[in-house]
C-alpha cells in the first residue's frame, strides 16, 4: 500500500468527514503519519475537529473520503467488526474525565480491553494474569493500595480516575495511547506529575502517545507538536467565514 | 458473552433502586399470571380429584353441571328430589356395588348439612383410592348426632360433645331454625382436600326428623315436635336429593346410566361426573381465558415499565457507551448489554414472580381450603407454566431491543464524543 502505512502506526491520507450527509465538513487532513513509539501533541481550539480526528483513527468513525492506515490495515478495507477489534487491540484511549464506568471496579475498568482484545488480554497475561498485569499497571501509577482496588470509582479523585485510565489505556501493550485533553480537569502540579507517568508508561511499553489538548503550555514535553488550525483545511474555510 | 452478562448484571446492580422498580412491576405481573394459571389447574385437579371414585350421580333430571355442583361440590341447589322408592330400587341394580345416598338443604352457619348413612362413610372415596377417616370420634350412630368435616370443626371451634342446631335452607342467614332439636357432635373426620370438610353429616332420619312438623319448608304454627316426640314417629325418608353410585364394574357405566336415564316412574337423570366436569371446565373456560388474558396484559404492562426505565437511563450512559466503545466494543455489543440487562430482569422477574407464588400458595392453601374447598398443593412448575415463563422472558428480550437499538444509533451517532 502506501509508503506512509509501514513504517507509521497511524497514517491518514486525503481525509475528509462531515457528521451528516449535508453538514459541513468539519475535518480535512491531507497527511498524517505516527511513528511507533512516537510522542505526538495536537493542539486546537474547542470545536476544531479533534475529538473527531481520534475517532476516525480508531475506525469509530469512517471518513467520506480519504485512508486511515492502523498498524498497516487500511480501516476502509476491513469490516466494521475488524475495526472493532483492531481498535481494540492497537489503541488505548484516555479521555478528559469521567473516564471510568461508574458500575466496575478499578480492576474491572482496568480490565475492560482485555474482554474485548484477545491480543491484548493475551499479551498482559504473558507474564502472569491480566489482573497481576493489572495491578502491576496501577502500581507503577502509584495506585498501589488493595483498598483502592476494591473502592467504587466514584469515589477517586478525578486526578486518580486519569491515572486509572492509563493504567486501563496501557494493558495488553497497544501500539498506540490516544489521550483526549486527559489534563484540563487536573491542577497544575497532579498535570505534570501526571504528563510524566503517562510518558514513562508508555515509553516502558512501547507505545506512541498522540495527546490532544488545548493548552500550549505541555507542548514541550512532546517529540512534535501539530497545530489543528494547520493540520485540518476545513477550518480556513471557517476562518473566512465573517 | 459472558463479559456482556457480567456487564449488564453489574449496570443493574449499579441502578439498583430504579431496576428494582421495574423488577417489581415484572415480579408481580408474572405472578398475577402464573397465580390465574395455577389457580386453574389446581382447582381443575382438586374437582377431579373429588369426583374421581364416583361412577355415577343420580339426581332429578337437570343439567349435568347444575347436577353435579349441588350434590358433590354443595353449589346451588336442587330444584327437584329423588324418591326413595326410585333410589331404593337403583341401588338394587345388579350391576351397583355401593350407593351413598345424600339428602341437602339444611345448614349450619353456612355450612351444608348433608343428611346420608353408613355408606357415605365406608364407601366414598376422593383422590385416587383414598376413603374418610375419622380425626377424633366416631360417625354419626344415634338420630340427633352429627360427624362435622375437617374445616368445620377447625373454624367453628367445635369438638366431640358440643351441641349444634340447624338451619333451615343454605345461605348463611336463615330465618328459620330447628331449634328445637339440637345435634351433638359425634365425631370429627379427618381433612380431605374436598368438600366434605365443609359439610355436616346425620343420618336421613335426621333429616326427616327435623321437618317433622314443617309444611312447604315451614313449620306449621304451633305444631312443634320434641326430640322426644320425633324418635317415637317413623322416619323412614321419602325422598331424597341425589346419590352416588359405585358400579361392580367401570365397563358397566354406559348400561347403567341408560336405564337410569330411561327409569319410567320418575325422570332421573344419571351422570358421569368426568363428563360433566369436563362440561362445567367448558363453561368457566371463556372466564379462566378473560383472567390469562388479563394477566398477560399485566405482564405488558411490566415489561413497558421496564423498557421506560432502561429508555430513561440512556440519556446519562451515552458517556458509558463512549467509553466501550473506546475499549472495543462493537455497536452490537452496545445491543447486546442493553438486551443482556432486559433479558436478566426477564429472568429474575420469572423466576421471583414464580416464588411469588408458591409462597401465596403455602400461605393462601388454608384460606382456599377454607372457602373453596380447594387443595392447593405446591407441585412442580407444569409445562404450560414453563411456556408462559419462557414467553415471558423472550418478552423481555423482545421488549429490550427498543431501548437496545436506540442505545446502538446513540453510540453509533456520538463516536467517542463522549456527551452527558
Ligand atoms: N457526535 C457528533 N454529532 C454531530 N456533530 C458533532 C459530533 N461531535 C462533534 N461534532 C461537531 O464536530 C465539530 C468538531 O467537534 P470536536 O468534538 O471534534 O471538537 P474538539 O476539537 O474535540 O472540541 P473540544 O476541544 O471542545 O473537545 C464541532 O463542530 C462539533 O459540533
Ligand atoms: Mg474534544
Amino acid at each position: 500500500m502506501s509508503s506512509g502505512s509501514t513504517q507509521s502506526i497511524i497514517a491518514l491520507t486525503g481525509i475528509r468527514y462531515r457528521w451528516r450527509p449535508n453538514a459541513p465538513i468539519v475535518l480535512d487532513i491531507e497527511q498524517l503519519h505516527i511513528a511507533p513509539g512516537e510522542r505526538l501533541f495536537i493542539r486546537g481550539p474547542s470545536g476544531s475537529g479533534k475529538t473527531t480526528l481520534l475517532g476516525l483513527m480508531g475506525g469509530v468513525l469512517t471518513p467520506g473520503s480519504g485512508h486511515v492506515h492502523l498498524a498497516g490495515s487500511d480501516l476502509a478495507k476491513l469490516s466494521a467488526a475488524a475495526r472493532d477489534r483492531l481498535r481494540a487491540d492497537e489503541i488505548g484511549f484516555v479521555f478528559q474525565m469521567f473516564n471510568l464506568i461508574p458500575y466496575l471496579s478499578v480492576l474491572d475498568n482496568v480490565l475492560l480491553p482485555c474482554r474485548f482484545s484477545r491480543k491484548r488480554s493475551e499479551r498482559a497475561a504473558t507474564d502472569h494474569g491480566p489482573a497481576d498485569e493489572a495491578r502491576r499497571l496501577l502500581d507503577r501509577l502509584g495506585l498501589s493500595e488493595e483498598t483502592l482496588l476494591a473502592r467504587d470509582v466514584a469515589e477517586l479523585s478525578v486526578g486518580q480516575q486519569q491515572r486509572v485510565a492509563v493504567a486501563r489505556a496501557l494493558i495488553g501493550r497497544p501500539g498506540i495511547v490516544i489521550a483526549d485533553e486527559p489534563t484540563s480537569a487536573l491542577d497544575a502540579d497532579s498535570r505534570d506529575e501526571f504528563l510524566s507517568l503517562l510518558q514513562e508508561e508508555c515509553s516502558a511499553s512501547g507505545a506512541a502517545l498522540l495527546f490532544v489538548s488545548h493548552d500550549v503550555s505541555l507542548a514541550h514535553h512532546f517529540d512534535r507538536t501539530l497545530d489543528m488550525k494547520t493540520l485540518n483545511r476545513a477550518l480556513d474555510g471557517e476562518a473566512i467565514k465573517p | 458473552m459472558t463479559a456482556l452478562i457480567h456487564l449488564a448484571a453489574r449496570s443493574l446492580w449499579n441502578r439498583r433502586f430504579t431496576a428494582g422498580l421495574a423488577l417489581l412491576s415484572i415480579t408481580i405481573s408474572v405472578a398475577l399470571l402464573i397465580g390465574v394459571e395455577k389457580v386453574r389447574t389446581e382447582a381443575r385437579s382438586s374437582f377431579t380429584q373429588t369426583v374421581a371414585g364416583t361412577d355415577l350421580i343420580v339426581g332429578a333430571r337437570s343439567g349435568s353441571v347444575q347436577l353435579l355442583l349441588y350434590s358433590v361440590f354443595r353449589i346451588g341447589d336442587a330444584t327437584s328430589n329423588v324418591s326413595w322408592e326410585s333410589y331404593q330400587r337403583i341401588s338394587s341394580h345388579p350391576m351397583v356395588a355401593w350407593a351413598i345416598p345424600l339428602s341437602l338443604g339444611d345448614s349450619h352457619r353456612g355450612y351444608r348439612v348433608v343428611g346420608t348413612t353408613d355408606s357415605y362413610f365406608e364407601r366414598l372415596r376422593y383422590g385416587g383410592d383414598r376413603s374418610l377417616e375419622l380425626a377424633e370420634g366416631a360417625w354419626f350412630d344415634d338420630l340427633f348426632e352429627a360427624t362435622l368435616g375437617a374445616e368445620v370443626a377447625r373454624s367453628l371451634g367445635y369438638r366431640i360433645g358440643d351441641e349444634i342446631t340447624l338451619a333451615h335452607g343454605t345461605g348463611s342467614q336463615s330465618f328459620l331454625d330447628h331449634d328445637n332439636m339440637p345435634f351433638t357432635i359425634s365425631g370429627i373426620l379427618a381433612p380431605t382436600g374436598t368438600p366434605v370438610d365443609q359439610s355436616i353429616h346425620v343420618s336421613l332420619e335426621a333429616i326427616e326428623a327435623i321437618h317433622l312438623g314443617w309444611q312447604s319448608g315451614v313449620p306449621i304454627p304451633g305444631q312443634e315436635v320434641s326430640p322426644e316426640d320425633a324418635r317415637a314417629q317413623d322416619l323412614q325418608p321419602r325422598a331424597i336429593t341425589a346419590f352416588l353410585l359405585g358400579l361392580q364394574s367401570r365397563a358397566a357405566v354406559f348400561q347403567v346410566q341408560r336405564a337410569i336415564n330411561a327409569y319410567p316412574d320418575e325422570a332421573l337423570s344419571a351422570i358421569l361426573p368426568g363428563v360433566a366436569l369436563q362440561q362445567l371446565w367448558s363453561l368457566v373456560g371463556i372466564a379462566e381465558n378473560a383472567l390469562l388474558v388479563v394477566a398477560a396484559f399485566v405482564v405488558l404492562a411490566g415489561l413497558a415499565g421496564m423498557v421506560t426505565m432502561l429508555l430513561a437511563s440512556l440519556s446519562e450512559r451515552r458517556r458509558e457507551m463512549a467509553i466501550l466503545r473506546s475499549v472495543g466494543a462493537r455497536p452490537v455489543h452496545v445491543f447486546g448489554l442493553l438486551t443482556a440487562e432486559s433479558t436478566l430482569l426477564g429472568i429474575t422477574g420469572a423466576i421471583a414472580g414464580f416464588a411469588l407464588v408458591y409462597i401465596a400458595m403455602a400461605l393462601g392453601a388454608p384460606l382456599a381450603q377454607a372457602s373453596f374447598g380447594i387443595h392447593l398443593a405446591p407441585s412442580a412448575p407444569s409445562p404450560r407454566e414453563l411456556t408462559l415463563l419462557g414467553m415471558v422472558i423472550a418478552g423481555s428480550a423482545f421488549a429490550g431491543a427498543i431501548p437496545a437499538w436506540r442505545a446502538y444509533r446513540l453510540s453509533l451517532a456520538d463516536g467517542l464524543s463522549i456527551r452527558t
